[in-house]
């Protein structure tokens, strides 16, 4: 293989200016992981809401979860966040469409607030599953007891629901964490940008990507870790995954 | 709010979105597909076959492709490919790949890891008797794999396997970062050329929604008429 390698790239000042180009890839893999803890606050947000929706026993309330959850699971998100970024601001009255265009950071909020909805999708899709996993005599002892449909959800049937699905939880936020790198195309410059950057004014290709890559494996790495843990103190015990 | 919009331009692009733009997007979907599951049910039997550093070998690389970002890989691929063709014909010099190529060669490598989680999932959700059965039978391995093994995971996995080729079919427009004219990719070029972005991205965003709904309707009633009664 004729290609030069230069493993000591990283520690070259880069042409911005600021710092090496060892420094660009940390800015982006920061950027990544800020994008994709607002993103799933967001999903975890809304994917609730509409989880709670798709499982109560209302016709129109699993139609209005339904509908939800198909209009985002349709589109690829790549399309869904040039809805957010080129086309919102068009269809909104003149003032309001100005003042989108206007907000500093519009990439980063884009990102975070479409890859959020996307995720909340499929939180929902998780959440409602998890909830109809639970033996029907949960929700029957929470009315007997008096307490009413909110409370019921409050304290008996959503503790135990987002304790079942944990495992699916972590694997959706790492699904978070990969998705914020579609929004290359809005022009958010994280992990994947920085290493597209690096590799546009350094022409190090290999060495641009491998760093990317091990970052990202680094944060798989954390992230399976740290939830180990967590699931591991939060198993319902009497469950397979409790003991 | 609709005023300055002009949906004309749709019409007046509609041979080359469909035509060319389209017409990639699911040449690329299917022999994705078609190669992701080949290689994916390659990846599961070495997972499954009992040798330790194969299956450690084919686990390993399940995990590494699953761990990164799409985007991320087809830039890889992308300038990794003319690297993997000059070393697979002993050319002097990287080989100049076409667009279609390198994304496809992407998009296999990359599907072949989840599409052989699902195929691992069926091979052992095979009761254990049937394999043995085989053997009794004086099956080879590959005989049993062939004749018994194989052909009822896939029939017990076809939902799941044709749901991930519907999110693969979303998942080709990705290849848009690499300015290839995709549906996505078409659809975008007329945008800008014509300053109509409005309105190509709310058709492009129909279409898929269009085509992804009516397919995984079309799952749906499949694994209605499949399922196998036990």
């Amino acid at each position: 293989m004729n290609y030069n390698w230069n493993w000591h790239i990283f520690f070259e000042p880069n042409p911005t200016g600021a710092g090496t180009y060892l420094d660009m890839l940390v800015a982006g893999l920061l950027l990544t992981i800020q994008t994709a803890l607002l993103a799933w606050v967001i999903a975890l947000i809304f994917g609730t809401i509409i989880g709670i929706l798709r499982s109560l026993p209302s016709r129109t309330a699993s139609w209005i979860g339904f509908g939800y959850v198909e209009f985002f699971r349709n589109m690829p998100l790549l399309v869904q966040l040039f809805l957010w970024f080129f086309v919102l601001p068009e269809l909104l009255p003149r003032g309001a469409g100005l003042w989108l265009k206007q907000i500093p950071n519009a990439p980063f909020w884009t990102a975070a607030i479409g890859v959020g909805l996307f995720m909340s999708a499929r939180v929902a899709v998780q959440l409602a599953a998890g909830i109809a996993s639970l033996p029907r005599g949960q929700k029957n002892a929470a009315t007997a007891l008096g307490l009413t449909t909110a409370q019921g959800y409050r304290y008996v049937l959503l503790p135990m629901a987002f304790r079942i699905i944990m495992p699916p939880l972590t694997s959706e936020f790492l699904n978070t964490v990969k998705n914020t790198s579609v929004a290359i195309t809005i022009g958010l410059i994280e992990l994947t940008g920085q290493a597209r950057a690096m590799q546009e004014f350094s022409f190090q290709v290999f060495e641009a990507f491998t760093a990317a890559t091990v970052m990202y494996l680094a944060i798989n790495i954390v992230v399976v870790t740290g939830m180990r843990f967590l699931e591991r103190s939060l198993a319902i015990p009497g469950y397979i995954t409790g003991k | 709010m609709f005023d300055n919009l002009d949906f004309d331009v749709i019409r007046r692009s509609l041979p080359y979105l469909f035509l060319d733009g389209m017409s990639f997007t699911l040449m690329l979907t299917g022999l994705s597909a078609l190669g992701g599951l080949i290689f994916g049910t390659l990846i599961a039997l070495m997972r499954l076959s009992g040798y330790k550093l194969l299956g450690r070998v084919a686990g390993l690389y399940v995990d590494f492709m699953r761990s990164l970002p799409l985007v991320l890989v087809i830039f890889w691929f992308y300038f990794l490919v003319p690297y993997i063709g000059q070393w697979l014909t002993g050319a002097s010099r990287p080989i100049r790949v076409g667009a279609f190529t390198s994304s496809l060669v992407t998009f296999i490598m990359f599907e072949a890891a989840y599409f052989s989680e699902i195929m691992r999932a069926g091979i052992q959700s095979i009761s254990k008797g049937q394999p043995a059965a085989a053997s009794a039978l004086g099956l080879t391995y590959s005989q049993s794999m062939r004749y018994i093994v194989l052909p009822q995971a896939f029939r017990n996995m076809l939902p799941v396997l044709l749901t991930q080729t519907i999110v693969l079919f979303q998942d080709t427009s990705l290849v848009y970062v690499l300015s290839i004219p995709d549906f996505l990719g078409a659809a975008s070029k007329v945008a800008q050329r014509d300053g109509r972005l409005v309105e190509m991205y709310l058709f492009a965003a129909a279409v898929y929604f269009v085509i992804s709904c009516v397919a995984s309707y079309g799952v749906r009633r499949l694994q209605a008429r499949i399922a196998i009664v036990r």
